[in-house]
């Protein structure tokens, strides 16, 4: 009897079994790389590995908001395989929805402005989380919207046509939000919903003082980016929960295997694909908002790199798989502060796909990925 | 439990095993085709037959075992290499190229042995005007021999599923094969039109000198064409023989019935 | 004003369209006098609209002539995207990426030159020669053993590159320097620095510079397309973003000072003329439909169709993806040469991956499978979205620009709901299409000896 239902892996440009001839080449070669990358990493540890773990830092501050990207899709593609283009721009919706509600309503400080006697600090507090929650809301209807009109009536149509309209909505939403009388084309200084404070690390934690910069050779490290690390953790446990313990997330989960079977099982598909969407965007929303509070400006084409290398992190980590995408994430994270800072600036988009590549050349599939099979 | 290894057996399996990750699909198969045979391949579905066409014409790699056509070892080679060699087959689930009209599916079977290269195309010389018509003619006449010649120019996604299976078959004829695999020709097919294709395989084994191995869940088509049958289950050969032997044969009527009808059923 | 604008815009689209069906119409015609009458017309028309000036009035204006070089360059690009995607059904976002690549090796060669330097066009047009003498080579020798990983070939392959690109670097700068004085000084120029020497030099350099997107298109291509589509795809999007970063960073990272980086290449001599043009052009076209049109076309559209079934007849799968892929970088790299020339300078902006889905858009929207499609939607496409839009919406004031990019998304979804086949879907004009093939009498109902046994109508 068959024990375990496994299918076949993809192809690969390494066999699995090197029985081929002269397959020491290739992955010589491969080997080779990866020495000078742990050269790269580890003379520049040596020479400064205060330098090194701040760089280790700032990457993860990067990666944990590439991974509340990279969720939305993964997920998506893992349950109608598209490829949503539109993903990254939401993510500057939600940055800009942010703004609008701190720079022209002043959300951020709602409780003190409705309940007078609420001291300031519970009153950003609140305020805080629930300027995020509108952004999250905002995406999450955007999204919804996104899919029902675009997207849901070219389900049967040639994956090539799904692909281009995504594209479409992508410049839409960017170039629309350009237009002078939406969000201009500008870079728009953000302010942000509360204070940044930082800390330096030297024998023992200690306040950076407002207008000070932090003391050469020590480590600093800012409350944006502990709440950038718990949203992004926290984020993973919930889903977790969500896609075992649900019955949302079962929903999901028989989708994204087997549509059609699915359907029959009495699933109500349509809503467990928007909801799919629902769900990316919001966390999408957060992490513009998270974003936008950390590197303090915005613009219009602000979700097209971020959006493009959490594309990479989850199709690293494994396309269609949730945890995968979060540590794809942290790699792609990792990837880019240490080129920023020991190869140079420039060529950090050049390393992130050129990573893509390599991995893609070991494990076509991903780090956590599922093989595909094809049955002839 | 294998065949007498007959000198000179054409196809030659030996001992094949596929494991998917922890599944083992295929479990020490061996056959072996002599000349001419006519063949049948039958079992339970999931048994792993189609896996076993699979295997021989190297779409899978194998994980153990051997196979050798005409004496030249074959596993390991590419697809297209094993078919160059002489092995081609037909899919369960018909795999026309749907877009392109007969003639062009057949066209492209011989094109592994076109006879002009890339300069001749981009420079459109005489060899390649003549020899392009001559593969064109060909063609049509190859079509013609099954009486497909008059749609050709058909786009193969618009005909009917039995003319569809004509199609496909004589696309694999075109690849001039030594030994052809039908996986499931019958399928879908009405008692007449099963008559037909009985009739069709006599004739092209003949006619072509082929060697024919074929997988079949129509009882009358195994049981009336096949010389000799071999049975599988869960990946394993679990009874070789005649038709006749095979009817009779207990394991068998087990495997697909379930024990306990059998006796019943014998009784 | 605009109503007006718009009906001469769509007469002009519509002439060249005509002027495409023309084309194609001609040189479908069997004898060779006919075919080269065509070629002349077709030249001659546009050569005689760009001089008809009288006075003021022009009947090709300049900014029409600006149109059609970059529809003639566009149409290149896309053609070779259409073999790769269209033809071969294999999912590329790399093709704007090989089309810069052509642009900055031509532009690189012929600004050198222009300033007396030889070393451009040497080192380019020995290392291309080198390195694809050296694969073909190497690749000899990987024939000789069955079943070697792709990574262990795509190594090979990178090392023999690298050994040639070097053995053209210093044979190429040597020789450059000993040409250095048949150049002349700019007070009496020497014979290299004519202009006829120049042309000769530009042609040459196109065609060394679509060689050199090619040979990056199989070193790229080699292990990447035996992925998949989809991550097939994705690995390409990789490709043209490092591109454009190499792009911008070309007078840092690497070491071209002339490039500019960032700031983008001025100073190329505009040496492309519509005669250049056209006959690129209908290199491309004759190229692409030659290798379309023949059992190589059938089997690269047979990988399309179903891999699997193109394995099991025979079809080297893994090849026929590589050389579609290698001949559509190919021409597209051709039409970055043609381009660099007549625009006269290049930044990376124009080459950024965003961009690089115009293209893909043209290929989807005239017809997957088409080459007619392709060139006549790649003509009404800069015409129409470059020509008509951009003026129409330069009168509605600064934000034209981005009012274009919205209402063309707009557009986009429509087609895909609409007509997701495209427009012409896989109809083709003239010499384009397939042949028709002469049908023998039908043997429907005679039984010949040899022949199947009868089938029975179906009685539906």
């Amino acid at each position: 009897m068959p024990v375990k239902n496994e299918r076949p892996a993809a192809t690969s440009a390494i066999p699995r079994k090197n029985r081929a001839p002269l397959a020491w080449v290739g992955n010589g070669f491969l080997i080779l790389l990866a020495l000078l990358a742990a050269y790269i990493l580890v003379s520049n540890f040596v020479r400064s590995p205060i330098l090194f773990l701040q760089n280790v830092l700032d990457g993860l501050k990067l990666g944990c908001v590439y991974a509340l990207i990279a969720l939305g899709y993964t997920m998506v593609y893992g349950i109608v395989k598209l490829i949503n283009f539109a993903h990254g721009d939401i993510f500057m919706v939600g940055a800009f929805t942010s703004f609008f509600a701190v720079a022209q309503f002043r959300l951020h400080r709602w409780p003190e402005m409705v309940f007078p006697g609420v001291p300031a600090g519970l009153s950003i507090v609140i305020g805080s989380i629930t300027v995020i929650l509108l952004a999250m809301v905002v995406c999450t209807l955007l999204a919804i919207t996104i899919e029902r009109v675009a997207y849901k009536p070219l389900r049967d149509a040639p994956r090539i046509a799904a692909l281009i309209t995504a594209i479409g909505v992508s410049f839409f939403l960017e170039f629309f939000g350009a237009l002078q009388f939406v969000f201009s084309p500008r870079f728009i200084p953000y302010k942000a919903p509360f204070d940044i404070s930082a800390w330096y690390i030297k024998d023992g934690i200690h306040r950076i003082q407002s207008g000070q910069a932090s003391p050469d050779n020590t480590i600093s490290f800012s409350n944006i980016f502990l709440i950038i690390l718990a949203a992004s953790v926290l984020v993973q446990l919930f889903l977790q929960f969500l896609i075992r313990r649900t019955k949302i997330g079962i929903a999901m989960r028989a989708t994204s295997f087997d549509k059609p079977t699915a359907r029959l099982m009495g699933i109500n598909v349509d809503r467990v694909i928007s909801f799919t969407f629902a769900i990316g965007a919001a966390f999408a929303g957060m992490g513009g908002v998270l974003y936008a509070i950390a590197y303090e400006s915005i613009w219009t084409q602000l979700g097209i790199l971020p959006g493009l290398k959490a594309f990479v992190a989850a199709v690293l980590g494994g396309i269609g798989n949730i945890p995968g995408a979060f540590v794809g994430a942290l790699i792609m994270g990792q990837a880019e502060s240490l080129t920023m800072s020991y190869i140079s600036t420039p060529m950090r988009d050049a390393v992130s796909f050129t990573i893509l590549i390599i991995v893609f050349l070991v494990r076509p599939t991903g780090i956590f990925g599922e093989p595909a099979g094809e049955k002839a | 439990m294998a065949d007498s290894n007959a000198p000179g057996a054409l196809l030659e399996i030996g001992e094949i095993t596929k494991y998917f990750g922890g599944l083992c699909a295929v479990k020490a198969f061996s056959l072996s085709l002599p000349q001419g045979a006519l063949w049948g391949l039958i079992g339970p579905n999931g048994a792993g037959k189609t896996t076993v066409f699979n295997l021989i014409t190297g779409l899978i790699p194998l994980s153990a075992g051997n196979i050798t056509l005409d004496g030249e070892r074959i596993d390991g080679l590419e697809a297209h290499e094993v078919t160059r060699l002489g092995v081609a087959r037909t899919f369960q689930n018909i795999r026309l190229f749907s877009s392109l009209s007969v003639l062009d599916n057949v066209r492209i079977a011989y094109h592994s042995h076109v006879e002009y290269g890339l300069t001749d195309t981009f420079l459109r010389t005489k060899k390649f005007l003549d020899k392009e018509k001559d593969l064109t003619d060909q063609a049509i006449d190859f079509l013609s021999i099954f009486k497909l010649d008059g749609i050709a120019e058909e786009i193969a996604k618009n005909l009917p599923y039995g003319e569809q299976r004509r199609v496909e078959i004589a696309r694999a004829l075109a690849c001039n094969p030594k030994v052809l695999l039908l996986d499931e020709p019958a399928a879908g097919m009405n008692p007449r039109e099963i008559i037909e294709l009985m009739d069709l395989i006599h004739f092209i084994r003949d006619r072509f000198k082929l060697t024919i191995l074929l997988i079949e869940h129509q009882m009358r088509v195994v049981m009336g064409i096949c010389e000799r049958i071999t049975v599988m289950d869960f990946g394993e050969v679990i009874a070789r023989g005649t038709p006749k032997e095979i009817a009779g044969n207990q394991t068998v009527i087990e495997a697909y019935l379930g024990k306990g009808v059998a006796t019943s059923a014998a009784g | 004003m605009e109503l007006s604008y718009l009906f001469i815009t769509i007469v002009k689209m519509a002439v060249l369209i005509a002027w495409i069906y023309g084309l194609t119409w001609g040189l479908a015609r069997k004898a060779l006098w006919q075919k080269a009458l065509t070629v002349l017309l077709a030249f001659g028309v546009i050569q005689l609209a760009f001089l008809a000036q009288f006075g003021d009035f022009a009947l090709f204006s300049v900014f029409d002539q600006d149109l059609l070089y970059q529809a003639v360059t566009m149409a290149m690009v896309c053609l070779g995207l259409n073999l790769i995607y269209g033809f071969n059904g294999q999912f590329s976002l790399a093709q704007w990426g090989f089309y810069g690549i052509g642009a900055y090796a031509a532009a690189d060669i012929t600004y050198r030159w222009s300033n007396g330097d030889a070393s451009g066009f040497l080192v380019v047009g020995l290392g291309v020669i080198f390195a694809g003498l050296a694969w073909i080579g190497v690749g000899r020798l990987l024939r000789l053993r069955r079943g070697i990983p792709v990574l262990s070939a795509f190594t090979f392959y990178l090392i023999a590159v690298v050994i040639a690109g070097v053995a053209a670097l210093y044979a190429g700068r040597a020789l450059a320097s000993s040409m250095a004085p048949l150049f002349g000084t700019t007070a009496a120029p020497g014979p290299l620095s004519s202009p006829v020497v120049a042309q000769i030099v530009f042609f040459l350099a196109v065609i060394f510079a679509g060689a050199f997107a090619a040979e990056v298109s199989f070193l790229f291509g080699l292990p990447v397309l035996t992925l998949g589509s989809d991550y097939f795809g994705i690995a390409t999007l990789g490709f043209a973003i490092v591109v454009q970063t190499l792009m911008v960073n070309s007078d840092t990272i690497l070491p071209f000072p002339e490039m500019k980086g960032g700031r983008g290449m001025i100073g190329i001599p505009k040496l492309t003329s519509w005669v250049t043009a056209f006959i690129f052009l209908m290199l491309v076209v004759v190229l692409v439909r030659n290798f379309v049109r023949s059992s190589t076309g059938r089997a690269t559209m047979s990988v399309r169709e179903d891999e699997t079934a193109a394995k099991a007849m025979g079809v080297n799968v893994a090849g026929s993806k590589l050389l579609a892929f290698v001949l559509g970088s190919f021409v597209a790299g051709i039409g970055g040469g043609v381009y660099a020339h007549y625009i006269g300078f290049l930044s990376p902006n124009t080459f950024s991956f965003i961009a690089g889905f115009n293209p893909l858009i043209i290929v989807v929207f005239g017809g997957l499978g088409s080459m007619t499609g392709t060139l006549a939607a790649a003509f009404a496409w800069i015409f129409f979205l470059e020509g008509f839009l951009r003026v129409l919406l330069g009168q509605m004031g600064t934000e034209a620009p981005t009012w274009r990019f919205v209402l063309y998304p707009i557009t986009l979804l429509l087609l895909m709901l609409i007509r997701p086949q495209g427009l012409l879907g896989s109809v083709e004009w003239g010499f384009l299409k397939a042949d028709r093939v002469v049908r023998r009498s039908q043997t429907k109902g005679e039984t010949t000896a040899g022949d199947a046994p009868a089938q029975q109508k179906e009685l539906s």
